[in-house]
């Protein structure tokens, strides 16, 4: 009879740990972010039938990546989760929060207890009645929570991408704004070079603030081109890594002081529809 | 969720991570089946008095399906409700009308809509017409012991059915048969009078604005002879419910609207209360 090794629980949570961290960096990003009325999913995703990015309830979403089997698992539950929770209470008492302790439960159950753990990382978000209500959760592939304000990037080179998501972001941003600057992260390689992303090799969806009830809807389409399509673009340069300095101030969400710095970022917002929008943050 | 009926964590159990169903009633039946209708039981022999709901009348114009609930529900001899609606949206493009035991008709009105928003999300696709009509059928027919409790319920379920771009109407018997209408139906203790007056007054190629105003005047005929009918209500400003569903989906009819209708209608009949043309 052998006795078997011992491995510290150390040993063995690290091991884990870069198991799934390597699992997860495979896969292709999604960006989750918020803009003024609501929150945008973009998902470098080329089937039209597998999704990365769902509904869960009226106004929750879920995005994940990773292993597709595992993800999608966990999506039908939250479904059934919401479902049943507002079936048996009421629509109003489905919530971001709740459905990430459960997921996160979940996630750290199978981390510690099952034989190989959940190579995936999700998003759930909730978009609230204004920019200051809207919730996006972040739960990583041990069940930790994090609480994220504004943007947040998952997947392969998913560090890159958050700090390029930081320099570019600020609140109040529109839809079009957000999305040509989540597909510019997306496309964005490790040393400089770009891959150019059309609409056939994007997922994209949104929660929209204003609708009533089911506030979740894919756009895709016409409506996507016009919306990628909307900026002039005068070069082929990142627009958004460009002006750190203002953008800076801007991502501390200070109202008074950047306003001077603010001023074209915000004008070339409201005039985002028009033909002549400037690039958003140069 | 599993704190509900044990002391385990919070952590999703095998029920929601299983693959498979994409229906949540049969995930409800299977998880706790005391939420549904039909995971009820009543003693035997016994039988109670419950609030009923009665008319619903539906019928095909050119371009969609009107379907109108009046508002009155009847326990014995007694209104117990004067303006409940019996009319529902079940998803964005089909309604269910219900006539039967209030309580458990809404009840199964809930399942029902859940069921079908449930299907869509996880399937990322909407359910055909003649797929949601089915599995209103499963329901009923899951609702037969209490049916035959005397806790009846019987729906009516109209869509626009966006492969062939026309409305559809199914009827529903008691133990959960479910029929193709061609166009109109009415259901409910009234129905035998609304069917009667859409005899008369539907046919083929109607416009939207020409069916509401038939199926109100269907209704005032079943108040007109049934007493378990509620007739339009002027003085409370009570109208039937209407709900129309076409290419754009499934809406309901301002009220503003229903009273123009109601009142042409009401004064069309002063003097001639059979509404004789």
């Amino acid at each position: 009879m052998s006795m078997p090794f011992y491995v510290p629980p150390e040993q063995v949570m690290k091991d884990r740990a870069d198991f799934a961290r390597k699992g997860i960096a495979r896969g292709r990003s999604v960006i989750v972010v918020g803009y003024d009325r609501g929150i945008a999913f973009v998902a470098e995703n080329p089937s039209r039938a597998l999704h990365k990015v769902s509904e869960i309830y009226d106004r929750i979403a879920f995005a994940a990546v990773g292993r597709y089997n595992e993800f999608e698992s966990l999506r039908v539950a939250g479904i059934r989760y919401a479902d049943l929770r507002g079936y048996s209470y009421d629509r109003t008492d489905v919530t971001a929060r709740a459905l990430a302790n459960t997921y996160a439960q979940t996630l750290g159950a199978v981390f510690t207890q099952e034989s190989k753990p959940f190579e995936i990382e999700i998003v759930v978000a909730e978009v609230g009645v204004d920019s200051d209500t809207d919730q996006i959760f972040r739960l990583t592939y041990d069940g930790s929570v994090a609480d994220e304000q504004g943007f947040v990037a998952m997947g392969g080179a998913s560090d890159a991408a958050e700090e390029r998501l930081g320099t570019g972001w600020r609140p109040g941003m529109t839809l079009a704004e957000v999305l040509r600057l989540a597909v510019d992260v997306l496309g964005a390689g490790e040393n400089g070079e770009r891959r150019a992303l059309d609409e056939g090799q994007l997922e994209v969806a949104v929660l929209d603030r204003d609708r009533p009830r089911r506030s979740f809807r894919r756009i895709v389409g016409p409506l996507l081109t016009r919306l990628l399509g909307e900026t002039p673009a005068p070069t082929e340069a990142p627009a958004p890594t460009e002006a750190p300095a203002p953008t800076e101030a801007a991502a501390g969400a200070d109202d008074a002081e950047p306003a001077a710095g603010e001023g074209g970022p915000a004008s070339a917002g409201g005039s985002v529809d028009g033909p002549g929008a400037a690039t958003p943050p140069a | 969720m599993t704190q509900w009926s044990t002391g385990r964590p919070r952590r999703l159990d095998d029920a929601f991570l299983s693959a498979g169903s994409s229906s949540f009633s049969e995930f409800v039946s299977a998880y706790r089946p005391e939420l549904l209708p039909s995971g009820r039981r009543l003693p035997s022999g016994a039988s109670i008095e419950a609030p009923h709901g009665t008319t619903i009348v539906s019928l095909l114009f050119d371009g969609g399906v009107v379907m109108a609930g009046d508002r009155r529900a009847t326990m014995g001899n007694v209104i117990a409700n004067r303006d409940m609606e019996k009319v529902f949206a079940a998803d964005d493009y089909s309604v269910v009308g219900i006539a039967g035991t209030a309580g458990i008709a809404i009840e199964l009105v809930r399942l029902y809509q859940v069921e079908l928003e449930h299907y869509e999300k996880i399937e990322g696709a909407i359910m055909s017409l003649e797929g949601k009509a089915n599995r209103l059928a499963s329901m009923i027919r899951g609702n037969l012991s209490l049916a035959m409790q005397g806790l009846t319920v019987v729906p009516t379920y109209a869509g626009f059915d966006l492969e062939s771009a026309t409305g559809r109407i199914y009827s529903y018997d008691v133990t959960g048969g479910c029929y193709i209408e061609g166009g109109h139906h009415s259901t409910g203790s009234g129905s035998v009078f609304a069917r009667g007056a859409l005899k008369k007054l539907w046919r083929p190629g109607l416009e939207e604005q020409q069916a509401v105003s038939v199926a109100i005047e269907a209704l005032y005929d079943a108040a007109d002879d049934d007493s378990a009918t509620g007739g339009p209500d002027l003085g409370r400003q009570i109208w039937p419910t209407v709900a129309v569903v076409d290419h754009s989906g499934a809406r309901f009819v301002a009220a503003d609207v229903l009273e123009e209708h109601v009142q042409r209608v009401v004064a069309a009949r002063r003097g001639n209360p059979g509404g004789a043309r």
